[in-house]
Protein backbone atom coordinates (compact mmCIF):
# COMPACT_ATOMS: atom_id res chain seq x y z
CA UNK A 1 0.00 0.00 0.00
CA UNK A 2 1.21 3.52 -0.80
CA UNK A 3 2.33 5.66 2.11
CA UNK A 4 -0.67 7.25 3.85
CA UNK A 5 -1.20 10.96 3.19
CA UNK A 6 -2.36 11.50 6.74
CA UNK A 7 -1.08 9.55 9.68
CA UNK A 8 -2.06 10.37 13.27
CA UNK A 9 -1.27 8.53 16.50
CA UNK A 10 -2.71 9.66 19.82
CA UNK A 11 -3.37 13.11 18.38
CA UNK A 12 -4.45 15.65 21.02
CA UNK A 13 -5.52 19.30 20.84
CA UNK A 14 -6.07 21.24 24.04
CA UNK A 15 -7.24 24.83 24.48
CA UNK A 16 -6.39 25.66 28.10
CA UNK A 17 -8.32 23.17 30.22
CA UNK A 18 -10.54 22.11 27.36
CA UNK A 19 -9.55 19.07 25.34
CA UNK A 20 -11.01 19.43 21.86
CA UNK A 21 -9.33 16.35 20.38
CA UNK A 22 -8.61 13.58 22.83
CA UNK A 23 -6.10 11.11 21.43
CA UNK A 24 -7.26 10.00 17.98
CA UNK A 25 -5.57 7.60 15.56
CA UNK A 26 -6.20 7.71 11.85
CA UNK A 27 -4.76 7.03 8.45
CA UNK A 28 -5.91 8.30 5.08
CA UNK A 29 -4.60 6.62 1.92
CA UNK A 30 -4.05 8.34 -1.45
CA UNK A 31 -7.21 8.52 -3.56
CA UNK A 32 -9.52 7.99 -0.62
CA UNK A 33 -12.54 10.13 0.21
CA UNK A 34 -12.51 10.26 3.98
CA UNK A 35 -15.10 11.87 6.24
CA UNK A 36 -15.28 13.16 9.80
CA UNK A 37 -18.80 12.96 11.12
CA UNK A 38 -19.93 14.33 14.42
CA UNK A 39 -22.10 16.84 16.24
CA UNK A 40 -20.95 20.41 16.81
CA UNK A 41 -18.05 20.53 19.24
CA UNK A 42 -16.98 16.94 18.55
CA UNK A 43 -13.48 18.06 17.54
CA UNK A 44 -13.84 17.75 13.76
CA UNK A 45 -12.73 21.26 12.91
CA UNK A 46 -9.85 21.21 15.40
CA UNK A 47 -8.64 17.99 13.77
CA UNK A 48 -9.00 19.54 10.32
CA UNK A 49 -7.01 22.59 11.38
CA UNK A 50 -4.21 20.35 12.61
CA UNK A 51 -4.25 18.43 9.32
CA UNK A 52 -4.13 21.69 7.38
CA UNK A 53 -0.99 22.58 9.40
CA UNK A 54 -2.27 25.84 10.81
CA UNK A 55 -2.93 24.56 14.32
CA UNK A 56 -0.16 22.69 16.15
CA UNK A 57 -0.96 19.42 17.96
CA UNK A 58 -0.76 19.59 21.78
CA UNK A 59 0.42 15.98 21.93
CA UNK A 60 0.72 12.86 19.81
CA UNK A 61 2.16 12.22 16.38
CA UNK A 62 0.99 13.69 13.13
CA UNK A 63 2.46 13.29 9.67
CA UNK A 64 0.94 14.90 6.61
CA UNK A 65 2.23 13.83 3.17
CA UNK A 66 4.99 12.06 5.05
CA UNK A 67 6.24 15.26 6.70
CA UNK A 68 6.10 16.78 10.17
CA UNK A 69 3.74 19.82 10.34
CA UNK A 70 5.65 21.23 13.31
CA UNK A 71 8.75 21.90 11.20
CA UNK A 72 7.59 21.79 7.58
CA UNK A 73 4.31 23.72 7.71
CA UNK A 74 4.76 25.89 4.59
CA UNK A 75 6.14 22.96 2.52
CA UNK A 76 3.12 20.81 3.45
CA UNK A 77 0.60 23.62 2.94
CA UNK A 78 2.07 24.14 -0.53
CA UNK A 79 0.61 20.73 -1.44
CA UNK A 80 -2.79 21.11 0.26
CA UNK A 81 -6.08 22.58 -0.88
CA UNK A 82 -8.16 23.98 1.96
CA UNK A 83 -11.82 24.93 1.90
CA UNK A 84 -12.52 26.36 5.35
CA UNK A 85 -15.82 26.35 7.18
CA UNK A 86 -16.11 30.15 6.95
CA UNK A 87 -15.61 31.55 3.47
CA UNK A 88 -12.53 33.73 3.32
CA UNK A 89 -12.68 34.96 -0.24
CA UNK A 90 -11.33 38.43 -0.99
CA UNK A 91 -14.47 40.59 -1.11
CA UNK A 92 -12.74 43.48 -2.88
CA UNK A 93 -11.41 41.31 -5.71
CA UNK A 94 -13.49 39.87 -8.51
CA UNK A 95 -14.04 36.16 -9.01
CA UNK A 96 -11.15 35.68 -11.43
CA UNK A 97 -8.76 37.77 -9.34
CA UNK A 98 -9.60 35.64 -6.32
CA UNK A 99 -8.26 32.65 -8.22
CA UNK A 100 -5.23 34.30 -9.81
CA UNK A 101 -4.14 36.01 -6.58
CA UNK A 102 -4.38 32.73 -4.73
CA UNK A 103 -2.49 30.90 -7.45
CA UNK A 104 0.32 33.42 -7.07
CA UNK A 105 0.61 32.55 -3.35
CA UNK A 106 1.52 29.05 -4.52
CA UNK A 107 4.21 30.34 -6.86
CA UNK A 108 2.45 30.01 -10.23
CA UNK A 109 3.65 32.47 -12.87
CA UNK A 110 1.17 35.11 -14.01
CA UNK A 111 0.44 33.19 -17.24
CA UNK A 112 0.01 29.91 -15.37
CA UNK A 113 -2.27 31.60 -12.84
CA UNK A 114 -4.47 33.02 -15.60
CA UNK A 115 -4.72 29.66 -17.37
CA UNK A 116 -5.49 27.87 -14.11
CA UNK A 117 -8.16 30.42 -13.26
CA UNK A 118 -9.95 29.86 -16.58
CA UNK A 119 -9.88 26.11 -16.10
CA UNK A 120 -11.26 26.38 -12.56
CA UNK A 121 -13.91 28.92 -13.49
CA UNK A 122 -15.15 26.31 -15.93
CA UNK A 123 -15.01 23.60 -13.29
CA UNK A 124 -16.93 25.71 -10.77
CA UNK A 125 -19.41 26.87 -13.46
CA UNK A 126 -18.52 30.47 -12.75
CA UNK A 127 -17.12 31.52 -16.13
CA UNK A 128 -19.97 33.96 -16.67
CA UNK A 129 -19.34 35.52 -13.26
CA UNK A 130 -15.58 35.88 -13.75
CA UNK A 131 -15.64 39.68 -13.60
CA UNK A 132 -18.21 39.96 -10.82
CA UNK A 133 -17.18 40.94 -7.31
CA UNK A 134 -17.59 38.23 -4.68
CA UNK A 135 -20.17 39.94 -2.48
CA UNK A 136 -23.22 39.66 -4.77
CA UNK A 137 -22.64 35.93 -5.44
CA UNK A 138 -25.04 33.39 -3.95
CA UNK A 139 -23.90 31.15 -1.11
CA UNK A 140 -23.54 28.20 -3.47
CA UNK A 141 -21.41 30.21 -5.91
CA UNK A 142 -19.14 31.44 -3.11
CA UNK A 143 -18.64 27.88 -1.91
CA UNK A 144 -17.87 26.67 -5.44
CA UNK A 145 -15.38 29.50 -5.79
CA UNK A 146 -13.77 28.60 -2.46
CA UNK A 147 -13.46 24.99 -3.58
CA UNK A 148 -12.11 26.04 -6.98
CA UNK A 149 -9.61 28.27 -5.19
CA UNK A 150 -8.49 25.28 -3.11
CA UNK A 151 -7.59 23.53 -6.38
CA UNK A 152 -5.24 26.19 -7.84
CA UNK A 153 -2.10 24.29 -6.81
CA UNK A 154 -3.31 20.86 -8.02
CA UNK A 155 -3.19 19.67 -4.41
CA UNK A 156 -2.36 16.14 -3.30
CA UNK A 157 -4.92 16.44 -0.55
CA UNK A 158 -8.10 18.55 -0.43
CA UNK A 159 -9.57 19.44 2.96
CA UNK A 160 -13.21 20.53 3.10
CA UNK A 161 -14.65 21.71 6.41
CA UNK A 162 -18.45 21.46 6.21
CA UNK A 163 -18.51 22.20 2.48
CA UNK A 164 -22.28 22.43 2.07
CA UNK A 165 -23.50 23.86 5.38
CA UNK A 166 -26.08 26.56 4.77
CA UNK A 167 -26.71 25.79 1.10
CA UNK A 168 -30.04 25.02 -0.52
CA UNK A 169 -30.61 21.50 -1.97
CA UNK A 170 -29.87 22.50 -5.57
CA UNK A 171 -26.60 24.11 -4.58
CA UNK A 172 -25.64 21.11 -2.45
CA UNK A 173 -26.28 18.64 -5.24
CA UNK A 174 -24.25 20.68 -7.71
CA UNK A 175 -21.41 20.84 -5.21
CA UNK A 176 -21.53 17.11 -4.54
CA UNK A 177 -21.39 16.46 -8.24
CA UNK A 178 -18.27 18.66 -8.53
CA UNK A 179 -16.63 16.96 -5.56
CA UNK A 180 -17.47 13.58 -7.04
CA UNK A 181 -15.61 14.59 -10.21
CA UNK A 182 -12.55 15.43 -8.15
CA UNK A 183 -12.80 12.03 -6.54
CA UNK A 184 -12.98 10.36 -9.93
CA UNK A 185 -9.81 12.18 -10.94
CA UNK A 186 -8.10 10.50 -8.01
CA UNK A 187 -7.91 13.56 -5.75
CA UNK A 188 -7.80 12.60 -2.07
CA UNK A 189 -10.66 14.29 -0.22
CA UNK A 190 -11.02 14.75 3.51
CA UNK A 191 -14.21 16.40 4.67
CA UNK A 192 -16.17 17.10 7.80
CA UNK A 193 -19.91 17.20 7.83
CA UNK A 194 -22.90 16.70 10.01
CA UNK A 195 -25.06 15.81 7.04
CA UNK A 196 -25.43 12.05 6.81
CA UNK A 197 -26.55 12.10 3.20
CA UNK A 198 -23.39 14.02 2.32
CA UNK A 199 -21.21 11.44 4.03
CA UNK A 200 -23.05 8.60 2.29
CA UNK A 201 -22.75 10.33 -1.08
CA UNK A 202 -19.09 11.19 -0.92
CA UNK A 203 -17.12 9.14 1.58
CA UNK A 204 -15.44 5.79 1.01
CA UNK A 205 -14.62 5.65 4.67
CA UNK A 206 -15.47 7.75 7.67
CA UNK A 207 -15.06 8.14 11.38
CA UNK A 208 -17.72 9.30 13.80
CA UNK A 209 -16.34 11.71 16.40
CA UNK A 210 -17.93 12.58 19.69
CA UNK A 211 -16.39 14.65 22.48
CA UNK A 212 -12.95 14.62 20.93
CA UNK A 213 -12.77 10.87 20.38
CA UNK A 214 -13.39 8.54 17.47
CA UNK A 215 -16.35 6.38 18.42
CA UNK A 216 -16.72 4.40 15.18
CA UNK A 217 -14.88 3.87 11.93
CA UNK A 218 -15.68 2.20 8.61
CA UNK A 219 -17.43 2.60 5.28
CA UNK A 220 -21.00 3.95 5.46
CA UNK A 221 -22.32 0.41 4.80
CA UNK A 222 -20.08 -1.16 7.44
CA UNK A 223 -21.17 1.40 10.02
CA UNK A 224 -24.83 0.78 9.29
CA UNK A 225 -24.29 -2.97 9.59
CA UNK A 226 -22.34 -2.62 12.80
CA UNK A 227 -24.44 -0.02 14.62
CA UNK A 228 -27.93 -0.29 13.20
CA UNK A 229 -30.32 -2.84 11.75
CA UNK A 230 -30.91 -3.14 7.99
CA UNK A 231 -34.37 -1.56 8.27
CA UNK A 232 -36.12 0.93 10.48
CA UNK A 233 -39.87 1.13 11.12
CA UNK A 234 -41.26 4.51 12.09
CA UNK A 235 -44.54 4.24 14.00
CA UNK A 236 -46.81 7.17 14.88
CA UNK A 237 -49.71 6.77 17.25
CA UNK A 238 -51.25 10.22 17.73
CA UNK A 239 -50.58 9.85 21.48
CA UNK A 240 -48.68 12.14 23.80
CA UNK A 241 -46.89 9.50 25.82
CA UNK A 242 -45.07 7.02 23.61
CA UNK A 243 -42.61 5.66 26.17
CA UNK A 244 -45.45 3.63 27.72
CA UNK A 245 -45.68 1.59 24.52
CA UNK A 246 -42.06 0.47 24.69
CA UNK A 247 -42.71 -2.56 27.00
CA UNK A 248 -45.48 -3.72 24.65
CA UNK A 249 -42.99 -3.83 21.78
CA UNK A 250 -40.37 -5.88 23.61
CA UNK A 251 -38.89 -8.47 21.28
CA UNK A 252 -40.16 -6.83 18.10
CA UNK A 253 -36.99 -6.09 16.14
CA UNK A 254 -33.65 -5.48 17.81
CA UNK A 255 -34.24 -2.19 19.58
CA UNK A 256 -36.96 0.40 20.19
CA UNK A 257 -36.22 4.10 20.34
CA UNK A 258 -39.06 6.37 21.56
CA UNK A 259 -38.89 9.90 20.15
CA UNK A 260 -41.28 12.67 21.19
CA UNK A 261 -43.46 12.18 18.09
CA UNK A 262 -42.81 8.59 16.96
CA UNK A 263 -41.29 5.23 17.83
CA UNK A 264 -38.37 3.83 15.87
CA UNK A 265 -38.17 0.04 15.61
CA UNK A 266 -34.82 -1.28 14.42
CA UNK A 267 -35.37 -4.60 12.64
CA UNK A 268 -33.83 -6.99 10.08
CA UNK A 269 -37.15 -7.28 8.28
CA UNK A 270 -39.34 -4.19 8.54
CA UNK A 271 -42.52 -5.73 7.14
CA UNK A 272 -42.32 -8.69 9.53
CA UNK A 273 -41.93 -6.26 12.42
CA UNK A 274 -45.00 -4.30 11.29
CA UNK A 275 -47.03 -7.54 11.16
CA UNK A 276 -45.91 -8.38 14.68
CA UNK A 277 -46.94 -4.90 15.90
CA UNK A 278 -50.45 -5.43 14.48
CA UNK A 279 -50.60 -8.98 15.90
CA UNK A 280 -49.99 -7.52 19.39
CA UNK A 281 -53.11 -5.42 18.95
CA UNK A 282 -51.38 -2.06 18.47
CA UNK A 283 -52.88 0.28 15.87
CA UNK A 284 -50.40 2.94 14.79
CA UNK A 285 -51.88 5.90 12.89
CA UNK A 286 -49.04 5.76 10.39
CA UNK A 287 -46.32 3.27 9.52
CA UNK A 288 -43.16 3.86 7.48
CA UNK A 289 -40.63 1.13 6.69
CA UNK A 290 -37.29 2.44 5.42
CA UNK A 291 -33.71 1.35 5.04
CA UNK A 292 -31.40 2.18 7.89
CA UNK A 293 -29.25 5.25 7.23
CA UNK A 294 -26.08 6.75 8.61
CA UNK A 295 -28.29 9.14 10.52
CA UNK A 296 -29.54 6.24 12.62
CA UNK A 297 -25.94 5.24 13.32
CA UNK A 298 -25.02 8.77 14.13
CA UNK A 299 -27.86 9.35 16.57
CA UNK A 300 -27.27 5.97 18.17
CA UNK A 301 -23.58 6.72 18.72
CA UNK A 302 -23.68 10.37 19.68
CA UNK A 303 -27.03 10.51 21.44
CA UNK A 304 -30.02 12.72 20.87
CA UNK A 305 -29.23 15.43 23.33
CA UNK A 306 -28.53 18.78 21.76
CA UNK A 307 -24.88 19.60 22.16
CA UNK A 308 -24.77 23.35 22.00
CA UNK B 1 8.90 30.77 -9.21
CA UNK B 2 7.68 34.04 -7.72
CA UNK B 3 8.51 34.45 -4.06
CA UNK B 4 5.70 34.16 -1.56
CA UNK B 5 6.54 37.61 -0.17
CA UNK B 6 6.11 39.11 -3.62
CA UNK B 7 2.79 37.28 -4.12
CA UNK B 8 1.49 38.86 -0.90
CA UNK B 9 2.72 42.29 -2.01
CA UNK B 10 1.06 41.78 -5.37
CA UNK B 11 -2.29 41.02 -3.78
CA UNK B 12 -2.26 44.37 -1.97
CA UNK B 13 -1.31 46.11 -5.20
CA UNK B 14 -4.24 44.47 -7.01
CA UNK B 15 -6.51 45.73 -4.24
CA UNK B 16 -4.91 49.18 -4.39
CA UNK B 17 -5.55 49.42 -8.13
CA UNK B 18 -9.20 48.96 -7.32
CA UNK B 19 -9.36 51.26 -4.31
CA UNK B 20 -6.73 53.97 -4.86
CA UNK B 21 -9.26 56.69 -5.58
CA UNK B 22 -10.59 56.46 -2.04
CA UNK B 23 -7.16 57.31 -0.62
CA UNK B 24 -6.43 60.15 -3.02
CA UNK B 25 -7.47 62.92 -0.67
CA UNK B 26 -5.69 61.78 2.49
CA UNK B 27 -2.50 60.78 0.64
CA UNK B 28 -2.02 63.72 -1.67
CA UNK B 29 -4.38 66.60 -0.98
CA UNK B 30 -4.35 66.67 2.82
CA UNK B 31 -0.58 67.22 3.28
CA UNK B 32 -0.68 70.07 0.79
CA UNK B 33 -3.65 71.64 2.55
CA UNK B 34 -1.71 71.46 5.82
CA UNK B 35 1.25 73.11 4.20
CA UNK B 36 -0.89 75.83 2.66
CA UNK B 37 -2.96 76.66 5.73
CA UNK B 38 -0.37 76.36 8.49
CA UNK B 39 2.77 77.02 6.46
CA UNK B 40 1.49 80.12 4.72
CA UNK B 41 -1.26 81.15 7.15
CA UNK B 42 0.55 80.76 10.46
CA UNK B 43 3.83 81.46 8.67
CA UNK B 44 2.70 85.09 8.18
CA UNK B 45 2.96 85.61 11.92
CA UNK B 46 6.00 83.46 12.58
CA UNK B 47 8.25 84.82 9.88
CA UNK B 48 11.51 82.90 9.83
CA UNK B 49 12.63 79.84 11.73
CA UNK B 50 16.17 78.45 11.60
CA UNK B 51 17.07 80.93 8.89
CA UNK B 52 14.31 79.87 6.46
CA UNK B 53 10.66 80.81 6.00
CA UNK B 54 8.25 79.03 8.32
CA UNK B 55 6.57 77.27 5.37
CA UNK B 56 9.93 75.98 4.25
CA UNK B 57 10.72 74.91 7.80
CA UNK B 58 7.61 72.75 8.15
CA UNK B 59 7.95 71.05 4.74
CA UNK B 60 10.13 68.18 6.07
CA UNK B 61 7.88 67.90 9.13
CA UNK B 62 4.68 67.63 7.10
CA UNK B 63 6.39 65.14 4.81
CA UNK B 64 7.36 62.88 7.70
CA UNK B 65 3.99 63.24 9.39
CA UNK B 66 2.24 62.24 6.14
CA UNK B 67 4.26 59.04 6.12
CA UNK B 68 3.54 58.56 9.82
CA UNK B 69 -0.21 59.00 9.50
CA UNK B 70 -0.49 56.79 6.44
CA UNK B 71 1.58 54.01 7.99
CA UNK B 72 -0.43 54.16 11.20
CA UNK B 73 -3.86 54.54 9.63
CA UNK B 74 -3.39 51.80 7.04
CA UNK B 75 -2.22 49.37 9.72
CA UNK B 76 -5.39 49.57 11.78
CA UNK B 77 -8.74 48.49 10.29
CA UNK B 78 -7.29 46.66 7.26
CA UNK B 79 -5.11 44.48 9.51
CA UNK B 80 -7.79 43.67 12.06
CA UNK B 81 -10.21 43.04 9.19
CA UNK B 82 -7.87 40.58 7.54
CA UNK B 83 -8.14 38.41 10.65
CA UNK B 84 -11.68 39.11 11.71
CA UNK B 85 -13.86 40.29 8.84
CA UNK B 86 -12.74 39.09 5.44
CA UNK B 87 -10.33 36.56 7.02
CA UNK B 88 -7.90 37.07 4.14
CA UNK B 89 -4.95 36.51 6.49
CA UNK B 90 -6.28 33.04 7.25
CA UNK B 91 -6.70 32.37 3.54
CA UNK B 92 -3.09 33.39 2.91
CA UNK B 93 -1.75 31.33 5.75
CA UNK B 94 -3.48 28.19 4.41
CA UNK B 95 -0.96 28.29 1.51
CA UNK B 96 2.81 28.06 1.43
CA UNK B 97 2.93 31.74 2.54
CA UNK B 98 4.65 32.04 5.93
CA UNK B 99 4.08 34.67 8.60
CA UNK B 100 7.31 36.43 7.56
CA UNK B 101 6.11 36.47 3.94
CA UNK B 102 2.84 38.02 5.07
CA UNK B 103 4.57 40.71 7.11
CA UNK B 104 7.19 41.51 4.51
CA UNK B 105 4.68 41.66 1.65
CA UNK B 106 2.36 43.88 3.68
CA UNK B 107 5.08 46.30 4.83
CA UNK B 108 6.59 46.47 1.36
CA UNK B 109 3.17 47.49 0.06
CA UNK B 110 2.86 50.23 2.69
CA UNK B 111 6.35 51.50 1.86
CA UNK B 112 5.35 51.74 -1.80
CA UNK B 113 2.13 53.54 -0.90
CA UNK B 114 4.01 56.04 1.24
CA UNK B 115 6.73 56.49 -1.37
CA UNK B 116 4.13 57.47 -3.96
CA UNK B 117 2.65 60.04 -1.59
CA UNK B 118 6.12 61.36 -0.65
CA UNK B 119 7.15 61.61 -4.29
CA UNK B 120 4.04 63.59 -5.18
CA UNK B 121 4.59 65.85 -2.17
CA UNK B 122 8.23 66.52 -3.10
CA UNK B 123 7.34 67.27 -6.71
CA UNK B 124 4.74 69.80 -5.59
CA UNK B 125 6.86 71.65 -3.01
CA UNK B 126 10.07 71.64 -5.04
CA UNK B 127 9.11 74.47 -7.48
CA UNK B 128 8.17 76.62 -4.47
CA UNK B 129 11.67 76.32 -3.05
CA UNK B 130 10.59 73.98 -0.28
CA UNK B 131 13.73 71.90 -0.68
CA UNK B 132 16.91 73.85 -0.03
CA UNK B 133 19.43 71.02 -0.28
CA UNK B 134 19.98 68.22 -2.80
CA UNK B 135 20.13 65.95 0.26
CA UNK B 136 16.31 66.18 0.13
CA UNK B 137 16.61 63.09 -2.04
CA UNK B 138 17.30 61.19 1.21
CA UNK B 139 13.85 62.00 2.60
CA UNK B 140 12.06 59.14 0.79
CA UNK B 141 14.49 56.77 2.47
CA UNK B 142 13.75 58.27 5.89
CA UNK B 143 10.02 58.02 5.10
CA UNK B 144 10.44 54.34 4.20
CA UNK B 145 12.19 53.54 7.48
CA UNK B 146 9.60 55.54 9.40
CA UNK B 147 6.80 53.66 7.63
CA UNK B 148 8.10 50.31 8.81
CA UNK B 149 8.96 51.68 12.28
CA UNK B 150 5.34 52.76 12.72
CA UNK B 151 3.44 50.17 10.67
CA UNK B 152 5.13 47.13 12.23
CA UNK B 153 4.09 47.81 15.86
CA UNK B 154 0.65 49.15 14.84
CA UNK B 155 0.09 46.04 12.69
CA UNK B 156 1.04 43.96 15.72
CA UNK B 157 -1.40 45.92 17.88
CA UNK B 158 -4.20 45.53 15.32
CA UNK B 159 -3.53 41.79 15.15
CA UNK B 160 -3.71 41.51 18.95
CA UNK B 161 -7.06 43.16 19.67
CA UNK B 162 -10.55 41.72 19.42
CA UNK B 163 -12.51 44.91 18.87
CA UNK B 164 -11.97 47.93 16.65
CA UNK B 165 -12.91 50.40 19.41
CA UNK B 166 -9.27 50.22 20.55
CA UNK B 167 -8.33 52.14 17.43
CA UNK B 168 -10.11 55.22 18.77
CA UNK B 169 -7.69 55.12 21.72
CA UNK B 170 -4.75 54.69 19.38
CA UNK B 171 -5.80 57.71 17.31
CA UNK B 172 -6.52 59.90 20.34
CA UNK B 173 -3.64 58.99 22.59
CA UNK B 174 -0.91 58.08 20.12
CA UNK B 175 -1.48 59.50 16.65
CA UNK B 176 -2.70 62.99 17.51
CA UNK B 177 -0.22 63.67 20.37
CA UNK B 178 2.62 62.25 18.30
CA UNK B 179 1.73 64.53 15.40
CA UNK B 180 1.48 67.57 17.70
CA UNK B 181 4.59 66.97 19.83
CA UNK B 182 7.12 65.63 17.34
CA UNK B 183 8.56 68.87 16.04
CA UNK B 184 6.41 68.99 12.91
CA UNK B 185 5.09 72.52 13.51
CA UNK B 186 7.55 73.91 16.10
CA UNK B 187 10.91 72.90 17.61
CA UNK B 188 10.42 70.52 20.53
CA UNK B 189 12.86 72.63 22.58
CA UNK B 190 9.83 74.88 23.22
CA UNK B 191 8.25 72.06 25.22
CA UNK B 192 10.62 72.07 28.20
CA UNK B 193 10.62 68.73 29.97
CA UNK B 194 7.64 67.58 27.87
CA UNK B 195 10.11 67.06 25.05
CA UNK B 196 10.69 63.53 26.35
CA UNK B 197 7.37 62.79 24.60
CA UNK B 198 9.13 63.53 21.34
CA UNK B 199 12.06 61.30 22.20
CA UNK B 200 9.82 58.23 22.34
CA UNK B 201 8.00 59.20 19.15
CA UNK B 202 9.44 57.67 15.98
CA UNK B 203 7.94 60.61 14.11
CA UNK B 204 10.26 63.13 15.85
CA UNK B 205 13.36 61.16 14.88
CA UNK B 206 12.18 61.06 11.27
CA UNK B 207 11.27 64.77 11.31
CA UNK B 208 14.74 65.84 12.48
CA UNK B 209 16.38 63.57 9.92
CA UNK B 210 14.21 65.00 7.13
CA UNK B 211 14.89 68.54 8.32
CA UNK B 212 18.60 67.82 8.28
CA UNK B 213 18.28 66.47 4.74
CA UNK B 214 16.18 69.28 3.28
CA UNK B 215 17.48 72.30 5.19
CA UNK B 216 20.86 71.14 6.49
CA UNK B 217 19.69 71.81 10.08
CA UNK B 218 21.93 70.15 12.68
CA UNK B 219 20.22 67.13 14.28
CA UNK B 220 19.69 67.35 18.08
CA UNK B 221 21.29 63.92 18.56
CA UNK B 222 23.92 62.38 16.32
CA UNK B 223 22.18 61.23 13.11
CA UNK B 224 23.07 57.60 13.81
CA UNK B 225 21.23 57.81 17.17
CA UNK B 226 18.02 58.92 15.46
CA UNK B 227 18.39 56.13 12.91
CA UNK B 228 19.04 53.67 15.74
CA UNK B 229 15.80 54.64 17.53
CA UNK B 230 13.84 54.10 14.31
CA UNK B 231 15.69 50.80 13.83
CA UNK B 232 14.68 49.72 17.33
CA UNK B 233 11.02 50.41 16.46
CA UNK B 234 11.43 48.35 13.28
CA UNK B 235 13.00 45.37 15.06
CA UNK B 236 10.68 45.49 18.09
CA UNK B 237 7.62 46.00 15.89
CA UNK B 238 8.47 43.10 13.59
CA UNK B 239 9.08 40.80 16.52
CA UNK B 240 5.79 41.76 18.16
CA UNK B 241 3.90 41.43 14.86
CA UNK B 242 5.30 37.96 14.28
CA UNK B 243 4.16 36.85 17.72
CA UNK B 244 0.72 38.44 17.31
CA UNK B 245 0.19 36.89 13.87
CA UNK B 246 1.26 33.46 15.08
CA UNK B 247 -1.11 33.63 18.04
CA UNK B 248 -3.96 34.66 15.79
CA UNK B 249 -3.36 32.23 12.93
CA UNK B 250 -2.21 29.09 14.65
CA UNK B 251 -5.04 28.54 17.12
Amino acid sequence: MAEPLIQARGLVKRFGDFTAVDGIDLEVAPGEAFGFLGPNGAGKSSTMRMISCVSMPSAGELRILGRDPRVEGPAIRARLGVCPQLDNLDPDLNVRENLTTYARYFGLSRAQARAKAEELLEFAQLTEKASSLVEPLSGGMKRRLTIARAMVNDPDLVLLDEPTTGLDPQARHLLWERLFRLKQRGVTLVLTTHYMDEAEQLCDRLVVMDRGRIVAEGSPRQLIEAYSSPEVVELRFGLDELAGLVPLLQGVGERVDPLPDRLLLYAKDGDAAVNEVHRRGLTPSSVLVRRSSLEDVFLHLTGRTLVD
Amino acid sequence: MASATYAVFERYMVLYKRLWRASLFSSFALPLLFLASIGLGVGQYVGELGGVSYAQWIVPGVLASTAFQMALGESTYPVLGSFKWDRSAHAMYATRVSIWDMLRGWLLYLVVRVQIAVAVFLLVVWPFGGLASPWALVTPLVAAVLTVAVAAPVTAFAASIEHDSYFALLFRFVMIPATLFSGVFFPVEQLGWLRVLAYVSPLWHAVVLCRWATLGEVTPWPAWAHVAVLGAFVVGGLWWARVAFARRLRD
